[in-house]
């Protein structure tokens, strides 16, 4: 499974802000530290905020901070902004071929899996688990 | 095994909780908490899984939590041994809390409780299966640590 370069950059943006959720960070620091440029990474950001994820600070000393949920956040909520992944297929047209049929029912398998995990999965339970894989959790 | 008495008050846990084996008392609640989650009353079905859980077998758990007089959650499981091909692991096959005390630790506590009984009895594993669609208790399983196991469950329509 490979997600989008903007679809990346959000969760890892998203889960910098819900592990220091008081803080305002800026777009230039987290830029660097995702080695992406300031003004791709603003484009990202501001869909976050549109989406009610992050609060943008004006002034010199601006940036973001987080304004959602952790606890009910997904990575679904995060990921359904920049793509469709698992979106539901189209129904099977009559007519096509029975290998088409049978291909499409496999893939449409995959992708209610994708979207159950992505979709139980929260930004809390995302950062207890990066907790543990830095063997700090 | 053991109730677990909870003392502390720390992040997630809650004072004057009680985690013990379910009772025959137990049961009405135990029944409103399920149907409350699942739109489906079933005393005789819970009444079957007291006989058999709630005595505390050698490798079975009904247990309840209890939070002042009310039952606030409940969680049933079982070890079972080279099921579909696996070393002896334990199985949770329910688990429930009542809405208004959800966010409380309840869950947790109580997932907590069977996971040390199933450690006591030597197995090293704790599974369960959820619903795909079932985004509340598959979060909590998430949540608590969980991830996918390397099965896949399948199902045939043979109506």
């Amino acid at each position: 499974m490979r997600l989008q370069k903007n679809t990346l950059l959000a969760l890892y943006s998203v889960l910098e802000f819900a592990a220091q959720p008081a803080r305002q960070l800026s777009v230039a620091g987290i830029a660097e530290s995702l080695r992406v440029s300031p003004h791709h990474l603003a484009k990202v950001l501001r869909s976050l905020g549109r989406a009610g994820l992050v609060d943008s600070v004006r002034g010199a000393r601006g940036g973001y901070r987080f304004a959602g949920n952790a606890r009910r956040v997904t990575l679904m909520d995060v990921i359904g902004l920049f793509e469709d992944i698992g979106a539901p297929r189209p129904r099977t047209r009559r007519g096509r071929r029975p290998a088409e049929r049978a291909l499409e029912q496999v893939l449409r398998e995959i992708d209610d899996t994708a979207r159950a995990t992505f979709g139980s999965v929260t930004l809390d339970t995302m950062l207890k688990l990066i907790g543990r894989s830095d063997g700090r959790g | 095994m053991s109730s677990v008495k909870r003392r502390r008050s720390a992040a997630g846990e809650r004072p004057g909780l009680r985690v013990r084996s379910a009772l025959p008392a137990d049961l009405a609640q135990v029944i409103a908490i399920d149907e409350r989650a699942t739109g489906l009353a079933k005393p005789e079905y819970w009444a079957g899984i007291l006989r058999r859980y709630g005595r505390r077998g050698a490798r079975r758990r009904f247990l309840v939590a209890e939070a002042g007089a009310r039952i606030a959650g409940f969680i049933v499981g079982e070890v079972r041994d080279w099921e579909f091909g696996s070393p002896p692991c334990g199985w949770v096959f329910g688990i429930g809390v009542r809405p208004d005390a959800r966010e409380a630790g309840i869950g947790a506590a109580l997932l907590e409780a069977i996971t040390a009984d199933f450690r006591r009895l030597g197995v090293a594993t704790v599974r369960t299966l959820i619903a795909r669609d079932n985004q509340l208790v598959l979060s909590f399983f998430r949540s608590q640590g969980m991830m996918a196991a390397p099965v896949i469950p399948l199902e045939k329509d043979i109506g």
